[in-house]
């Protein structure tokens, strides 16, 4: 069963303790300069944006079928069977495929360092594993950032659209976008005034099916293509065979011409 | 022997020099000082040209190889060898390329044990190494006659279909997937330029530029070489040039037509005008001038239409590697000084590995001229040629 937040942006105060609490687990400095900071980085995973009275949280996605993990030559990302997309940094060659690919332009630089990584939300994954939440729904002290079963969640998230449908646009982002992430949205305004892809731009297709519909095709490409090749080259080549044979024939019988 | 310093001489130290500096700025201060790179633009200039259009414009090795010994057109013999070195080298230099833009890249090597065979990154990679090998194989047989060495030749010789063979199908894998690459970001690439058919419309213009770089290059060295030009095979480029550049127009008019996007096209926009930059030059110019007999039978038309249509491709992979991407990021992205300085050096070296083989290797087909050319300096060869569309990188 996969794990996954649920992220109610209604219920959001604007706190910014998650933002404190994912820089604490991940050892990254935080003060209020770093809190100040209205976007993510490789020193910030995660940013509580503020557009008047409404809040709205950015993170990795964790999607069920990652763009990041498909496209890395390395495989430095993948998918682990509790839900976070992990990274690990001592495969990575330093790409950067996986920034280019990911809808949600989650996965940030170390520009300034001579032995870059890529950062990124990972979803406290020795926590998860553990059994326990992430740092940030623990801390969160309004349940706006809940941690569960990715299901339970998608059912509470339909029940409290239902219980208050003025409340609540009638969506849960996440829920198929890309092929479904493990981070859910509710909110009373659009997530893509906050930054978030429009889900009519992104689609509802697993990322890697775009690139997968072309891979899938080259391990029958290269041996029909080979033969082709192969073939090419056998009668190009033939026919001078024969060519020069029919001369040597000619020469023997006196020649014709 | 005495070296002279004339002005493209000066011209290439300088180049040199500018480029070493930046090379300090990359490895010594790292990406972020040396680029104008962001999180928003992961992929900068040394990916649109150093990798995209170097592995583009060392398509002729591919083009000529499979001409000459796949299809048996023995009358473009003698320029296989040249677009063969033009190749090697720009594969070698798209590697160096590489080692500059990879955030780690003394991890290269880490392709080789944790592969990923779903990644199209994964297959690019491969596919350049192994060919780069392959082209690396049949290169030799210039030293080997060098050096006068029969035995060896006649072992390249045996398994020399298999390195044809071998060279085309890595080829048009990698020169395919290089598109296939963007296939993953529909919704940042500007759909003027992503398209499912991504992959056929790189290879495609893949062959064509390889006919056009043929054409330029071979004018080059005749010039810079002194040697006489072999119209007749300029001639017969020429013709297939108009029938690949052709196809490619067609390819792309078919994709907007069927995915309604024509009439988008011609309403001018930011994208737009690069999009007409970029179809002006490598398809609409071109094929015009190519359709004139009399251009068509003369050199200097040659020239002109294949440098032309080279610029045009040029043009469209940096619209898809770079300009698709502003709408999306919302502001533009324009490559540092350092950028361009690398990117210059290693056209440079290019340019000086092509005359250094040129010069003491078998390369072009002896004549009454080989004397005086094997006597002529390296720096002729840089002499009034436009840098971005060399040879090599």
């Amino acid at each position: 069963m996969s794990k996954a937040l649920l992220y109610d942006s209604t219920i959001c105060i604007g706190c910014k303790q998650c933002e404190q609490a994912c820089a604490t687990q991940n050892k990254l400095p935080y003060d209020d300069a770093v809190a100040a900071e209205a976007q993510q980085s490789e020193h910030k995973y995660t940013v509580v944006l503020t557009k008047g009275d409404k809040f709205m949280r950015r993170l990795c996605m964790h999607c069920e079928h990652p763009a990041c993990a498909s496209v890395c030559p390395v495989g430095a990302f993948h998918k682990t069977k509790d839900g976070p997309v992990v990274y690990d940094v001592w495969k990575c060659i330093g790409c950067r495929y996986c920034m280019a690919a990911c809808a949600f332009s989650q996965p940030k630089y170390e520009w300034g360092s001579l032995n870059p990584r890529v950062r990124k939300c990972i979803m406290c994954p020795d926590r998860v594993s553990a059994g326990k939440q992430t740092a940030c729904a623990e801390i969160c002290p309004t349940g706006a950032t809940k941690f569960g079963d990715r299901d339970d969640l998608v059912r509470e998230a339909q029940d409290r659209i239902r219980q208050n449908p003025s409340t609540y646009l009638n969506r849960i982002y996440g829920l198929h976008e890309v092929g479904g992430t493990c981070v859910l949205i509710l909110a009373g305004v659009n997530v893509e005034d906050f930054g978030y892809p429009a889900s009519s731009r992104i689609g509802e297709t697993p990322m890697p099916e775009y690139t997968g519909r072309v891979m899938e095709r080259v391990p029958d490409f290269i041996p029909v293509w080979s033969l082709v090749l192969g073939g090419i080259y056998w009668i190009s080549h033939r026919r001078e065979e024969v060519a020069a044979a029919e001369a040597q024939e000619k020469k023997k019988n006196g020649g014709t011409r | 022997m005495k070296i002279k310093l004339t002005f493209w001489r000066a011209v290439f130290l300088a180049i040199m020099a500018c480029g070493l500096y930046s090379t300090y700025v990359r490895y010594i201060h790292g990406l972020g000082a040396a680029t104008n790179m962001t999180d928003q633009f992961p992929w900068g200039f040394w990916i649109g040209f150093d990798c995209l259009c170097g592995v583009m414009l060392a398509a002729g090795g591919f083009c000529m190889v499979g001409a000459v010994y796949l299809f048996n057109v023995q009358s473009l013999h003698s320029v296989v060898r040249p677009a063969v070195l033009t190749a090697f080298l720009g594969y070698l230099l798209f590697i160096v390329g590489l080692l500059f833009d990879l955030g780690r890249p003394w991890f290269i090597w880490h392709q080789l044990i944790y592969m990923n065979p779903h990644s199209v990154m994964f297959e690019v990679g491969m596919c350049v190494m192994t060919y780069t090998t392959v082209l690396f194989f049949e290169f030799l047989p210039n030293v080997f006659e060098r050096l006068n060495l029969k035995t060896p030749i006649k072992w390249i010789h045996k398994i020399y279909p298999v390195l044809i063979v071998a060279g085309i199908l890595l080829s048009t894998l990698h020169q395919s997937s290089l598109g296939s690459l963007y296939l993953i970001m529909p919704s940042k690439l500007h759909p003027f330029w992503y398209s499912p058919a991504l992959p056929f419309f790189f290879f495609g213009s893949a062959v064509a530029v390889g006919l056009a770089m043929t054409i330029f290059e071979s004018t080059q060295s005749a010039k810079a070489l002194g040697r006489q030009l072999e119209l007749s095979v300029l001639v017969r480029l020429g013709g297939a040039l108009l029938v690949a550049l052709w196809v490619n127009a067609l390819l792309r008019f078919e994709d907007y037509f069927h995915r309604g996007m024509l009439r988008e096209i011609t309403k001018p926009s930011y994208e737009a005008y690069f999009l007409w930059l970029e179809l002006a030059l490598s398809f609409v110019i071109p094929i015009t001038l190519l359709s004139f007999k009399r251009i068509r039978l003369s050199p200097n038309g040659l020239y002109l239409a294949s440098v032309l249509s080279l610029f045009g491709f040029i043009t469209n992979r940096l619209n898809v590697s770079l300009i698709g991407f502003e709408t999306y990021v919302g502001h533009h992205y324009l490559p540092k000084w350092t950028e361009f300085s690398v990117t210059l050096m290693i056209i440079a070296l290019g340019f000086f590995m092509f005359a250094i083989a040129v010069k003491y290797l078998p390369i072009f087909p002896r004549e009454e001229h080989a004397v005086e050319a094997v006597t002529t300096p390296a720096r002729v060869i840089t002499a009034g040629v436009p840098i971005p569309e060399h040879a090599g990188d």
